[in-house]
């Protein structure tokens, strides 16, 4: 292992993921613009996003200040050093600390002191998976706490909603969750869910939705029909960018659905705000750039 | 048209504001978050004067350049929980303006209508583009104590862009909002 390499383009990972808006998430927002009414908060509100985004990029800054959990998820070779790249990680996620592309983000839940470098127990959080080919996949997704604050789970039957265990309940819970949110978690955001699963395994799955491209429906049809349905119904909704009114709610529905205990039927639902920060980078065995995802 | 408003945030200015106005920002604003809201409900002495002045619910990210600070990026942060502390600090420090996302409660409604504060919402998430509203770090307050992110930062802004969504006549956009988009949630839930 080149460690210098490697340790150099996670840290161009992270500043990617940080500073430049992926380009399927700026297209949903610009689509939202066109449906606003030019003078509305949600068409002034849209357009300052944009603005940003186009800042951030240029000045390589922050999109957002708070720079979120920071997830890495790694597909690696068999037989690779795992060890070794959990280390170089948390180098690289002290050192675009440094940087000032991550805020000083993260607290000892028990004292309330920070940890300057972002470097802590399961932070940075690092999954990894064993794959067929012979680079490794790193992807990163940041997401703030603003966002992280207003996801739900509900354990299916859930009477409020005449929330059944089938998919007209799984749809009335996931407009429940919007409704609940409003703009708090910083809409457009978009949505993924998880239905089945325990409650870990079903928030992570809505979580790893986020891995999938805006405007790409599920390869499963009835999830694929449900996520038309739910962005139709979301629209109607009104709750517009920030809160304030407005067309533009949701910029995607991602659903997955895992299995689940004949006791058990939770439908988790993982916001992501419009300042949706997803990259990804295919490292060849010392660490150099094979390719840049999304 | 945006309606300008500068420092100090009398109550004239605050109080000719109105749910819906785009205001432009400019003067002395301070940063405050967790930490110093709760050192100041519980007695503890403000550095700074906030009477006629602002609050921004805001954790910067601020790097040192040579013997300046320069903030690269300081979008708002969620309000609400603040809730607890805020009426307190309007009554007794004299805040004008709250700068956030999200909304606050009700306290903070009657408070901002019975002492004459406003509630800002800025554009969530646009922490870069928010950042170069920034012309200037006056100070810094709390460092060492709470960290660069919950420290008290004193910024000079310019033309910084938010929507008035709480004003002194006890209206709240956001109240209203929830309730007309509830209705639709309630029709939403019979189809």
């Amino acid at each position: 292992m080149k460690k210098a390499h490697w340790e150099k383009n996670l840290v161009e990972l992270i500043r990617r993921t940080s500073t430049d808006l992926p380009a399927d998430v700026e297209q949903a927002i610009r689509k939202g613009l066109r449906r606003e009414k030019k003078g509305s908060h949600a068409h002034d509100f849209l357009s300052m996003m944009l603005e940003n985004a186009a800042m951030a990029r240029r000045d390589s800054v922050p999109l957002c200040q708070d720079t979120g959990t920071l997830t890495f998820r790694f597909t690696v070779p068999s037989g690779f050093d795992t060890n070794g790249l959990v280390s170089l990680t948390r180098n690289a996620v002290s050192r675009a600390t440094r940087l000032g592309y991550l805020r000083q983000n993260t607290i000892d839940s028990v004292s309330g002191e920070p940890y300057v470098t972002n470097v802590a127990h399961a932070s940075p959080m690092m999954e990894f998976l064993q794959g067929a080919r012979k680079t490794v996949d790193a992807r990163l997704i940041m997401k703030g706490g603003g966002c992280e604050n207003v996801g739900q789970q509900y354990s299916l039957p859930e009477t409020t909603l005449g929330a059944n265990r089938d998919m007209e309940g799984v749809r009335r819970c996931i407009l429940d969750a919007v409704w609940k949110a409003q703009g708090r978690g910083c809409a457009p955001g978009v949505i993924g869910v998880c239905i089945g699963g325990d409650r870990a395994k079903g928030y992570a799955y809505a979580k790893e939705q986020f891995l999938r491209k805006l405007g790409e429906r599920s390869d499963v049809k009835v999830l694929a029909r449900l996520e038309e349905r739910l962005m139709r119904d979301i629209r109607r909704m009104e709750i517009g960018p920030m809160g304030l009114g407005g067309k533009t709610t949701a910029l995607d529905v991602k659903m997955g659905a895992l299995s689940r205990l004949p006791a058990s039927f939770f439908v988790s639902i993982s916001y992501m705000c419009w300042a949706f920060r997803r990259r990804g980078v295919l490292l060849g065995p010392e660490g150099g750039v094979h390719r840049w995802l999304y | 048209m945006n309606k300008r408003i500068d420092y100090p945030f009398t109550e004239e200015k605050v109080r000719g504001l109105r749910v819906g106005d785009t205001v432009s920002l400019s003067g002395s604003v301070c940063t405050g978050r967790d930490r110093l809201h709760h050192f100041l409900a519980e007695g503890g002495k403000c550095p700074v004067s906030l009477r006629d002045g602002a609050m921004y619910h805001c954790g910067p990210v601020v790097m040192r350049e040579g013997d300046q600070w320069v903030v690269r990026a300081a979008g708002p942060t969620t309000s609400i929980r603040e809730e607890p502390y805020t009426p307190q600090l309007i009554e007794t420090l004299g805040l004008r303006v709250i700068v956030g996302k999200g909304g606050m409660g009700e306290a903070t409604r009657i408070a901002c209508r019975d002492h004459g504060c406003v509630y800002l919402q800025a554009v969530g998430g646009a922490a870069a583009l928010l950042a170069s509203c920034i012309e200037r770090v006056d100070g810094v307050h709390f460092l060492a104590e709470f960290g660069s992110t919950e420290a008290m930062w004193e910024l000079h802004l310019r033309d910084f862009v938010a929507v008035v969504t709480m004003d002194t006549r006890g209206r709240s956009l956001h109240r209203t909002i929830e309730r007309s988009t509830r209705k639709t949630l309630t029709q939403l839930l019979r189809e």
